[in-house]
């Protein structure tokens, strides 16, 4: 750091543009081998398995252009059934914990709460957005399952079984509870940059000019942050579409999701056809690219403001 | 108006008690129904019989194992590559942040399913080698140790550190792992434990290619045992939580040693 010290501004642009041009000196096919192994490893784990994936979803059994595979897909209902509860479920837990995510990260930032409580929340965020899979279905199960420790204290409360009310831990809105588990962290630790980046002034100028504290929310501080909490919520479906470990938790569980479908497919048992899981799995990653597509749409639009 | 006082909003405590009956009832539930093994008392034996299996150290041996292999492979494939697209090949940037964000659009199902189908017949059929999880594991891993490094990459001045240690004769290994490694540790060690503690408790590319990993053994548990599954969840828990608070200590105290350093 010392040469920097020594540097003004100028020269350092200047060195750095020499530096620049001795390096382009070097062929430039030669400046693609230091990324060689990266490439080489992402193209032999990560993009031709994936690519063979949507080449044999149109492929019949002889290596034939099929769309079979994907037609089956649309005659099952078992099957349609699994897209249509894996798309609500992540729809209504990016929902719930959207909003819990955005009211907690508005407490931690607008709010003032002391910043011990917000570095608590932060931290503890960090350790729950990876706190899923299988022990979070054991967490869940010791809270609201039938011996559940809060099962039993409504019982007490109020006098009746809750799940002789219908309620069940494993059914779609049981589930919906435990996939925002984790999905509410997640919304904090993204939302928060996003609330900080709210600055001051424009409140007060806001209040400057006689707006109320919805007047502001309505026409000025929602309105900028539309784009970023619509696209974490994106981002919290795509999080919860993928998600297999929690889901074969409850394996026990009445409703059918797409990984389940998928795993079942691949463990060989009584679904086993590949021309279908290949169909399956795609499907999937339509779903997602198609998310994660309009979340860095959204991305982009709310960059316009904040940052 | 009465918003501009610094007193924290009633609104804020009123969301944060949600957050936290939400956040720590589960646990709370979870730590007293794994101390209820033993009838009408409270008793660690649930804990006790977890820590007598030799299964509970075996599959964390092995889940152990397979995250230091996968940090070391993660480290070595994407931080040089990081630091070349920031110093020599800026254009191909865009490329690098699509393949390392591609993890987070093929969920793990996905990517199990095609390394397994890839993988499974010859000329390639090594479905049976652990070196195929550690593989999938090192793609899993790819986003956090990309965006970690980039991070790193990003706070310091690497043309202005390759052009001193080169005019003072340094090769270009030497720069890297003389100058640049050591400026990225804090970073590199954050990507390290997300990475670590992701493979710890990563279950369904360890339960698709059957390997005898600490998320499968908790789910097998689970099956039979309840309270002992119960037990899991906390040592699970705590294991993160461990993991996590290691890690923000190291980062702070690196980041602390360097300001003292480096004044900027």
């Amino acid at each position: 750091m010392a040469v920097k010290s020594l540097l003004v501004e100028k020269e350092r642009i200047n060195l750095r543009g020499v530096l620049r041009a001795r390096l382009g000196e070097l062929h430039t096919v030669w400046a693609w081998v230091p990324m060689l192994p990266f490439f080489v490893f992402a193209v032999a784990f990560l993009l031709l398995p994936s690519a063979s994936i949507v080449v044999r979803s149109f492929q019949g059994e002889q290596g034939q252009f099929t769309l079979a595979n994907i037609e089956r897909i649309f005659t099952r209902p078992d099957l349609l059934r699994a897209y249509e509860n894996s798309i609500l479920l992540s729809i209504a837990t990016a929902i719930f914990g959207g909003v819990l995510g955005f009211l907690l990260g508005y407490a931690i930032t607008l709010g003032r709460l002391p910043p011990s409580i917000r570095s608590m929340v932060l931290t503890f965020s960090g350790v729950a957005s990876n706190f899923a899979g299988v022990p979070l279905a054991f967490a869940f199960i010791a809270t609201l399952g039938q011996m559940g420790l809060v099962t039993r204290a409504l019982n007490d409360l109020l006098g009746r079984n809750i799940y002789h009310s219908g309620f069940s831990i494993y059914n779609f809105w049981g589930l919906s509870i435990v996939y925002t588990y984790f999905q509410l962290p997640l919304m904090v630790l993204i939302i928060t940059p996003a609330l900080d980046g709210l600055r001051r002034e424009w409140r007060e100028a806001a209040e400057g000019l006689g707006a109320t504290a919805y007047h502001y929310w309505r026409y000025v501080a929602l309105p900028i942050l539309l784009p970023s909490l619509l696209g974490t919520m994106v981002l919290l479906f795509a999080n919860s579409f993928g998600a297999y470990a929690t889901a074969y938790a409850f394996s026990g569980s009445q409703i059918n999701l797409v990984p389940l479908v998928i795993g079942f497919n691949i463990r060989g048992n009584v679904l086993y056809d590949p021309g279908l899981g290949n169909a399956l799995a795609l499907g999937m990653v339509v779903i997602m690219a198609i998310s994660i597509a309009f979340y860095s749409y959204l991305q982009r639009r709310s960059e316009l403001w904040l940052k | 108006m009465a918003q501009v006082t610094r007193r924290p909003s009633a609104w804020a405590w009123v969301w944060l008690v949600i957050w936290a009956v939400f956040s720590w009832l589960p646990l709370v539930a979870t730590l007293d129904f794994s101390l209820r093994a033993r009838k009408g008392m409270l008793s660690l034996k649930a804990y006790q019989n977890i820590f007598a299996d030799p299964g509970f150290y075996n599959s964390l041996a092995f889940s152990f194992q397979m995250a230091l292999l996968t940090i070391v492979i993660s480290i070595f494939l994407v931080v040089p590559t990081a630091y070349w697209v920031h110093l020599r090949l800026r254009r191909a940037r865009p490329l690098v942040e699509f393949v390392t964000l591609l993890p987070f659009v093929v969920p793990a199902v996905v990517i199990a399913f095609g390394l397994i189908r890839w993988y499974c017949c010859p000329p390639f059929a090594f479905v049976s080698s652990p070196l195929l999880l550690v593989a999938g594991y090192v793609v899993l891993s790819l986003p956090y140790m990309y965006r970690a490094a980039d991070t790193g990459l990003r706070a310091i001045d690497v043309c202005t550190l390759t052009e001193a240690a080169q005019s003072l004769g340094a090769s270009n290994l030497q720069t890297f792992f003389l100058v640049i490694l050591p400026n990225l540790r804090a970073s590199i060690l954050s990507g390290a434990f997300l990475t670590f503690a992701i493979v710890m408790g990563e279950f369904t590319l360890s339960s698709l290619l059957a390997w005898p990993a600490f998320g499968p053994y908790m789910q097998y548990v689970g099956v039979f045992k309840a309270y002992e599954s119960a037990a899991l969840a906390i040592i699970s828990f705590a294991l993160t939580w461990l993991v996590m608070l290691l890690m923000l200590w190291l980062v702070r105290g690196w980041a602390a040693a360097r300001a003292v350093t480096a004044p900027r």
